[in-house]
This record gives C-alpha cells, structure tokens and sequence, in this order.
C-alpha cells in the first residue's frame, strides 16, 4: 500500500507528480457499505498521542514540514488588500532567515495562502515568483447555500482571477438526506469548474452528524474527482478533529486500493498548537503511509499554528522558550 | 541525521524515557533485596537475578523465599489479620485510599520500573497498567467502606496466598491485594520471579501508607515457593493468576484442605470479525488485542476468526497494519512493541511458530533490535481448528486465523476450545452483537472493542482458564465466606434389616435420566431398610454408564438455559403444586426411610423452597457496571450449564430439591444423586417431575453410592459444576478429580448445613456465572 518516499518538490500544487483524480462512476454499494465505530476510532485517535513522540531534531524536522503544509489561511470579513499581502509576506517567510539557515532549511515556505475571491488578484501579485499557489474558498462559503449556477460560476471567476486550487464547501443537506447522487453530481460539477485548478472539498464535518457520514460524503467525493478533502471551513463549532481525520483518512486509502489514485487530506480549524501538528501528522504517517506527508497530498488550514511553530523552533535552536513577541507576524 | 535529512524522510527518531530515577531507586535500595515480612524487609539474599530483558541488564539481586520466610510471612499475616478485620471497612477504606494515592503519586517511577523489569512499552505502564493499579485501589477503598452494610453476613477469609504472573506485574498485584484487603483479609504474596520489582517498590508505599505491620507480606522466588504457599497449612485462600497448567496442578494440590480458591488461567480468545464490521477499527482493535504487551495476555485476542467474505481484503489491511508497528526500547515513547519478557518466553514462542506446517505465516516488515528478548508481530492465516496453533495458547504476539460463514458457525468456531476466557465480536448490528454476546463461552466479551479493563467490572474464565471473578461487586464473593459458624457433619448410615416389606404390593424404583425412568446399567440395586428393619423396597445402584447417560440427557437438554425465567417459575410452581398434593405420601415415606417424625415438616419446607427458587427465578438479575467508557458493561449472570451434585444424606427431600430447586431456576441442567441412606423419597420425586412439565434431561437422578458416583462425576469433562453436600467427606476426591476440566466445585469440607434454612442466594450464586459484556456506543 506504501510507497516509496519521494523527495520533497518545490511545487506544492496537488497532485503536480501524481496523475490527478479522475474521478469514476458513483458506486452507492460502495458508499453504502462504509463503517464507522465511533467508540473505536476514538480510542485509537486517544491513544494515538501516546504512541508516537517526537524529539531534538527530528521534533524540529517535522515543525518544519508542518510548515511546508500550512494553507496560511485568512477568511474575515475585515480582510483588505493590505492584510493579505502582510499574509503572503509569512507566506513567503514564514519562519525568521537566520532560523531557517540554522535549520538547514533556507528558503522554506507555507503550502499556499488561502482567501476569499475578492482578495485572490492581490494574492497573487503579492506571491509571484515564490511558487507558492493561491487558494480560494468558493461556492458560497462557508454555508455553500446560494443559487448552484452561481456557485459554479464563482468557481469560474476564482480561477480566471489566478486561484491554483479552490476549496468548494459541498451541501451538507445531499448528505444529510442521503441523496449521494446529488451530492456526487454537485461535486462533479465543481471538479469540472475547476479546470485545470485543483479542487479540496469541504465536508464541513461537524455538521454532518455521524462519523458514517463523514466516511460516506468522503468517498463520493472522491468518486466525484475531488483532488483533496478538507475537514471543515473553520466556521463550524466543530473543526478539524483527530477521529473525523481517522475516517477521512481511511476513505483516502481505500479509494487508492481500490483506483490507485491518490487524493489529498486537509485538515482545517482548530489546529493552533506545535504539538498537535505532530500528531496530525503522525496520524497521517501511521495510516497513510509517507507519500502523503508531503504538502501536494497534505495540508493544515491554520491561522494561529504558525505562531507557535516559530516559538518551538525556537527553542529547539536555543534551548530556551520563546515568547511570540520575537517571532514576525502576519 | 540532520534536520534537513529528517525533513525529507519523515522518519520517528528515539523519544527515550529517563530510566535514571527507577535505576536511582533500586539503587538506593543496595540492588539487592529481600522479602516484606511483618512490616519490615529481611536481610537480602544473594539468589537470582532480576533482568531488563530489552538488553539483558542485570537490574537487582533478589531473594529466594525459604520455609522458614514463608512460614514468617503466613505468621506475620496471621497474627495481623484479627485486628485488620476488626478495624471495620472505613478504617481499612482509609488505607486504601492512601495507596491509590501513594501509587498515583508515583505513577511514572512504578511505570518506569514496570516497563524496565518486565520490557512492555513505557506507553502501556504509563497509559494502562498504573492508571488501572491505583482505580483498583480506589475503587476498593470504596467495597471496604460499604462492606458492612451492602455485604451483610460476609466475613473475611483470613490469610490469602497469591500468587502472581509477570505479565502485568503491578497490575496483578492490585487485582489480588485490594479486594482482599478491603474485605478484611491479610496477604502473602508472591510475585514472578522474572518481575518482583514494582512489588518491591509497592511494599515500600504499604510503609509509607502506614498500612499496619504483616497485613501485606511479599516473598519472592520461583515455582517453589509458590507451591510452599499452596501447600501451607496457615493459609485460608490461594488465589493464583497463571497457566492453565500450573492452575491444575494447584488444584490438585488444595484439594481437600478446605482452602479457598479462584484461578485465572491461560486463554485462546476468539475475535470474531463479521462482514459488516468497521473493519480498519476491527484491523486497529487487533493492535490492542494481541500486539498489547507483546501479546502475553491471558486474554488476547490471539484467534481470529473473520466472515468468509471479507476475510481477503481484512487480512490485506491487517498485514498493513502490522508493518507499521514499532518495535523497540521498550523505554521509547514512540515503540507499540517492546521486549518480550525472557529469553526462556522467547525460545517458546519461537519452537511452537517454527513447529506449524500449516497456512500461511506472514511476519511484520518491521525494522527488528539488534539485541534483547523481541519477536516480530506474526499473523498465521488459513488454519483449520484442527491446528495445534488453534488450539493451544502461544502467550506471544502471534496471531492465527480462520474463517466462517454464518454466526451459528462463528458462535461454535469460537467455542471450540477448552479455554473460556474472554472474545471480541466486531459488528455494526446490534441485533447480531447481542445474540452472539450470550452465546460466547467466555467470562468476558467486548464489542467492538478488547482488552478493556476496569475495577467495576468483573474479570475471570470459564472453562479451563478458570473460576472467580476479579473486580466488581461478583469479586469479593472471591475473598469472603459467610459468617455463621458451622459444625461437624457426622455420616449418615442406612439402617440394616432382615424383615419382609411392610406393603406386599411391589413398587419398582429406577433411576430417572432424560424424562424417562430408566433401568441402572449395572443391573443392580439394594434394599432399602427403615429403622425397624423393615424392607422399604429397593434402590438402583447406578454406576458410570449411568452418568454418562444423565449428562448426556442434560446436555441435549440446553434449551433449558434459554428458557425465560418467567416459565421456569411457572414450572417451579406447578413442582411445587403437584409435590403438595402427594405431601402425605411424602412425609410418609420420608418417616418410614429416616425413622424420625419430621417427614410432614420436610415436605412443607420442600414446598417453600420451590417456592422461593420459583420467585428467584426472574429476579436474580444482573448488573449494569459504572465503567469509565461510554457505553455499558452488562454483568449478565447466566447458568453453570450441567452440574452434578451429591445430595444431603440428612434430608431426603428437602435437601435434594433446595440444591435443585435455585439451580434450575438459573437455566442448569442437573444430574442428581440421592441421598445414599434414604434414596427413595427421591425415587418418588421424580414422578412429580413427570407430571410438572419439567423438559426432559433438565433434571436427572441416580441413586447409589456417592463414594462410587463422585469420582465419575468429577471427572467427567462434560459436567461444568459438581457439588457435595454428602456426608461421605468425598471433597478431596472432587477437587482432585475435578482439575481434569477445572470445572467448578463446592464441597463441604465435613461441615453441616441447616436445611431447615433457606440458602437460596448461596444456590444461586454458585449456579451462575457472571459474564460481563462490553458495549461501547456512539454514533
């Protein structure tokens, strides 16, 4: 099921040296037949941080690769053209020079910077020439409930405006009903939208009840080309959580045992602590194996992560705690 | 490696726990260590070593208990134990709060030592084993204080021997020491040789909690000083965890002595897998059930049996799941597997894998230490029960696997075993869950979920991995006794005769087996004199064949056990009916065979107990535990199955149907044989059970000597329970022969019981088991 580590790329964009998620036909038996014990996925997500622990060195390699796979995300409605450009500033920079030369790791940069659609066009003027890509959140977000043709074409105007990736919400209602024929149709739609853009549902996870749901829309969404799968909008009371990551993982591998195809995992909301992001990522190492630790296949939406990130790279460095104060901000 | 390098490869590095404040402690110890002895430690010995089996270090010098320590210790806990029990439960509960407290306190210096001592990850000593050490504390500083008034009429058993594996060394010592401290006992016990060491620290927090002098006693060593303990006349208990080897032989060697025992032995758990199972929960609920400790759990999960269907693309995912496995430092906070516990264990795991020439053996691609005790997690697929591997318990992380089709077939696949222990079942259909939960031969089932564990809830086998449970309200039967006191029973003869029969009419008796009356195989009987010398009539004498047929009739009578007890009772009653309206006859013959006058009393006693046992019959019900999971573990008692019992020789009537009466109102099959002086009031019985709508087999009876019957009964491996109330004292030559099965026993030891009483809720007790069923839910 695993293979082989591949070397990091200095392109971030899904599925860049993987053949992309074509999609197939949707196969309700499939959908259908999917599981989830709550009880036991809690026990393994609980006990999880227990058995892996990362230290020295190989706790700052990981810091760092978090970074690599950070969405730095900024979704308010008070954003302006001079928030976003300080937000791709940290984008670009993300942890101080000297650090990162210390770490051996000059030059180091977030996964993509993720906005609005009006704040796309300044994105990426603000990013050219980084390789990092632009993210957009689409199709009405967070609550993905305007008119469908306008939704679609939302799409469209994000990825005329230069968006490398779209992060479309699904409606939570086809899941909700069990209508998997609408909630895979609307995703298509989407994916074919998109273009050549790559495209990362959201589930909005904590709005849709049961962790069977979460392994079922996950699925349909792969069915439906999804390039990646992304917990929540950041907007819902319930985010990104260790068991919901256990589903979607899982769905992730099955789908590939089943079409040899790899789709992204991303975790969104909720993810504000160094020591967290290890445990995603050790998460994501136990179950999916290495390939996906890598930011075409994996990232964090995060606002706040990348603060204390800084402060344990820091200490890493100096042996001393640090104080957020020292660190740049966005 | 650099930052960068790790950067690209992702890989874990070493987390390492300190070992630096355990090693500080044995050394301030002086390394070397003797026994816990009356408050105190003794001079150390210079005997045996105790060694990190992770890299063969050598961690302390440890004493081998002589006779003489032993004989101090039993002393020691003796002279103790009056005035521990007198303290009352509040004054004992105060004790045991301050040892949960004092473990707790020092959780990560008795985790550390654990895990150095015994090589199980430092996740599992810290996460699972301590936690769960200082909850049994806890939790039993509760039983202590509500002794007196939830458990009226119990006392304490005196001086208990136990004797501990070294598995979960800690652990077990907590599961033995504090019910039996609660309920007011005092203790001398012997950890394994291989992991004495977080004992030792434990005596040291008995000091520090100021428990009084000789209460607890540790004595180390080997096997030897094990079987000193058992055979050690000063000891009221021996309650053992370990092989189901060592078990029977501890059987053997109690029988007779009138020493209490509870045993918890080996096990060959099934996990049962359906097809509508979350399966990568069921792939990640193996990791927990037989790559836990290295899988050198009594109760792992170690046979997998999966539905047909999906058994390909379960074991695909499972042989994945296994290569991400690490191994390792048992010290390392990043290791799932640590060390297994000695080269000796080792060796065996390897010689009965390497032994297997059948299925498929696949071994974990997983990176292996250079050094120490470690053995690769092992899955071997596509094995018939017939395989010895199926059977036999391998106590090492090493999983073996066939299939089924349908849950009749998984429910017999899974039963097919001599143990009894524990069994997981993975399902999303709670229909099929709590069909199959019952049907388990096992004293514990999880669902969707093993290896749970909890103070409240009750832990102990059926079959050969044991009897007595350990923890919850059904564990402190296994360290109390009632408190009346008893006499000497004297035996019961038959009165001899020469004279003619009283009545020329001829009444034929005969045994009764399978709702039939029935000829004994041997052909012969005796006569029955009263008193006077008058001929009553005569008695078959039954002999083996007879046994064999009467467990035979129970057994194809186990519909029975899934009777409601709704119509138990109506049938009780009806007994009870039919039996009143023979009372005269009854009381009649029940003079004329005994010589005495009590015979009209007898019967209305016999009614009452009929009565009471109807009543009983829906009421005598479970528990729900208040475990610390969501979701509810179901203390579910259910039947013994078939038991077979020696009837009173002092009370015909009464005293057969006061044994019979609560056994089958609980769902057991019996095969009864009659008082041996008296035996045809019983004869007579059995035509009210004909007439009262009692199943066939449910009851049988034989009649015969009950020194000839005993050693039959005991021995037949078919029987769950055998029980003496004879006056012939047959209880040695039960407990001896009964090691065969390990099935339960209770004997009299010689001590007389009043009849005229009602002991109802002993009966019922013994003629149940209690299964407690895991169901953790959640949507």
């Amino acid at each position: 099921m695993q293979s082989p580590t591949q070397t990091a790329s200095p392109h971030q964009l899904p599925q860049t040296l993987e053949p992309r998620n074509p999609g197939m036909d949707l196969d309700l038996d499939w959908v259908r037949g999917q599981q989830a014990n709550r009880s036991a996925i809690e026990r393994r997500a609980q006990s999880l941080p227990g058995r892996r622990s990362l230290k020295k060195e190989h706790q700052a390699a990981w810091l760092l690769k978090a970074i690599s796979c950070i969405d730095l995300t900024t979704l308010s409605g008070d954003d302006t053209e001079g928030r976003v450009r300080r937000l791709c500033a940290k984008a670009r920079q993300p942890v101080d020079a000297g650090m990162l030369a210390r770490l051996g790791l000059p030059g180091l940069t977030t996964g993509a910077v993720c906005v609005y659609h009006d704040m796309i066009a300044c994105a990426v003027d603000a990013l050219r020439g980084s390789g990092i890509p632009v993210a957009a959140v689409s199709t009405g977000f967070p609550a993905g409930l305007s008119p469908l043709a306008l939704r679609i074409e939302e799409i469209r105007h994000s990825v005329a405006a230069g968006a490398a990736e779209i992060d479309i919400v699904i409606s939570r209602r086809h899941v909700l009903k069990g209508d998997w024929q609408a909630l895979y149709d609307e995703m298509r739609s989407f994916r074919e939208a998109c273009g050549d853009a790559h495209v990362k549902a959201i589930l909005a996870t904590g709005e849709l009840g049961t962790l069977r749901n979460v392994a079922r829309a996950s699925l349909v969404c792969m069915m439906a080309g999804a390039d990646f799968i992304k917990t929540s909008t950041g907007k819902e009371s319930v985010n990104a959580t260790l068991p919901v990551s256990l589903v979607m993982g899982r769905a992730i591998r099955d789908y590939f045992d089943r079409t040899g195809y790899r789709v992204g995992y991303k975790p969104a909301g909720g993810i504000s602590k160094a020591k967290d992001a290890l445990t995603y990522l050790a998460l994501i190492k136990d179950e999916l194996g290495d390939r996906w630790l890598q930011p075409d296949l994996f990232r964090f939406g995060a606002s706040s992560l990348l603060g204390d990130i800084e402060r344990q790279l820091e200490h890493h460095l100096t042996g001393h705690y640090s104080a957020s104060y020292r660190h740049a901000m966005a | 490696m650099t930052v960068k390098e790790i950067f690209e490869t992702m890989d874990y590095g070493p987390a390492p726990e300190s070992a630096a404040e355990a090693l500080a402690w044995i050394v301030d110890q002086g390394a070397k260590f003797g026994h816990f002895i009356d408050g105190g430690f003794t001079a150390p010995g210079d005997d045996f070593t105790s060694r990190n089996p992770a890299n063969g270090e050598t961690l302390a010098t440890l004493s081998q208990a002589t006779r003489a320590d032993v004989d101090a210790a039993v002393a020691a806990a003796r002279k103790a134990q009056p005035k521990w029990e007198k303290l009352a439960g509040p004054g004992r509960a105060k004790y045991l709060y301050a040892i949960a407290r004092l473990v707790q306190k020092h959780a990560r210096l008795f985790a550390v030592l654990e895990t150095l001592d015994n090589g199980k990850p430092i996740r599992e000593s810290r996460d699972i084993d301590i936690p769960l050490v200082h909850r049994h504390f806890y939790y039993h500083a509760g039983m202590a204080q509500l002794m007196e008034a939830e458990l009226p009429g119990r006392a304490a058993l005196g001086v208990c021997g136990q004797i501990i594996p070294w598995n979960f060394p800690l652990l077990m010592l907590a599961w033995k020491v504090a019910p039996a401290l609660a309920m007011g006992n005092t203790v001398v016990l012997k950890p394994a040789e291989y992991t004495s060491l977080s004992a030792l620290l434990f005596a040291d927090i008995c000091r520090q909690a100021g428990l009084p002098r000789g209460v607890v006693n540790i004595v180390t060593g080997d096997g030897d000083v094990g079987e000193m303990i058992v055979a050690h006349d000063g000891i009221d208990k021996i309650a053992f965890t370990g092989s189901t080897e060592v078990g029977r032989r501890i059987r053997e060697a109690t029988a007779g002595s009138g020493k209490a025992l509870t045993l918890e032995l080996g096990g060959k758990s099934p996990y049962i897998v359906f097809d509508d199972a979350d399966l990568d929960s069921a792939v990640e609920g193996l990791v927990d059930a037989i790559w836990f400790n290295q899988g050198q759990v009594c109760c792992a999960g170690s046979r997998l049996l999966v539905q047909e269907g999906i058994a390909a693309p379960f074991h695909r995912k499972l042989k994945a799941r296994m290569d991400g496995l690490r191994l390792g430092n048992p010290l390392d906070k990043c290791v799932d597997i640590g060390a297994v516990v000695d080269p000796v264990q080792l060796a065996a795991i390897t010689a009965l894998v390497e032994s297997n020439r059948e299925g498929e053996t696949y071994r974990a691609n997983v990176e292996m230490p250079v050094e120490g005790c470690f053995y690769p997690p092992t899955l071997i697929t596509g094995l018939a029960p017939a395989a010895r591997l199926m059977q036999e318990e391998i106590f090492g992380p090493v999983l073996v696997s066939t299939t089924f089709r349908t849950p009749a077939e998984a429910v017999a696949l899974a039963n097919n075993t001599r143990y009894g222990l524990a069994a997981s079942l993975w399902t999303e259909n709670v229909n099929l869950a709590l069909d199959m939960a019952p049907q388990l031969v096992a004293g514990v089932v999880w669902v969707n979920a093993s290896n749970l564990f909890d103070a409240a809830a009750g832990f102990g086998g059926r079959r050969e991995s044991g009897f007595g449970r350990e923890g919850g309200w059904e564990g402190l039967s296994a360290y109390t006794r009632p408190a009346a006191a008893t006499r000497p029973l004297a035996p019961v003869t038959a009165f001899a005769g020469d004279k003619g029969p009283a009545d020329p009419l001829d009444r034929t008796a005969k045994l009764y087996i399978a709702g039939k009356q029935a000829r004994p195989d041997g052909g012969y009987c005796r006569n029955v004199y009263g008193k006077s010398g008058a001929l009553l009539g005569q008695a078959p004498l039954a002999n083996r064949k007879d046994v064999r047929n009467a467990v035979e009739a129970a057994q194809a009578a186990a519909g029975w056990s899934r009777t409601s007890g709704h119509l138990r009772a109506q049938i009780l009653y009806y007994i009870a009916e039919n039996l009143s309206a023979r009372g005269d006859e009854f009381a009649s013959r029940i003079n004329a065979l005994t010589g005495a006058r009590s015979g009209q009393k007898e019967v209305e006693a016999t009614i009452e107990r009929l009565f009471s046992a109807a009543a009983w019959a829906d009421k005598f019900d479970g528990q729900v535990h208040n475990v610390p999971i969501r979701g509810v573990a179901l203390a579910m008692r259910e039947a013994v199955g078939t038991i077979g019992a020696l009837c009173p020789d002092e009370a015909p009537l009464l005293g057969l149907v006061s044994i019979m009466a609560p056994a089958i109102a609980m769902g057991n099959r019996m095969v009864l044989v009659a008082s041996e002086p008296f035996p045809l009031a019983a004869c007579d019985f059995y035509q009210v059970l004909e007439t009262s709508d009692l199943p066939a087999g449910v009851v049988n009876i034989l009649t015969g000597a009950h020194g000839e019957l005993a050693s039959p009964l005991a021995g037949h491996h078919d029987i769950d329970a055998v029980w003496s109330f004879s006056s012939t004292d047959l209880g040695a030559e039960i407990e001896r022969t009964s090691a065969g099965n390990l099935k339960r026993t209770w004997v009299n030891n010689g001590r007389a019981r009043d009849w005229r009483q009602d002991h109802s809720r002993a009966f019922l007790e013994a003629a149940t088991e209690v299964k407690n069923i895991w169901v953790p839910y959640g949507e």
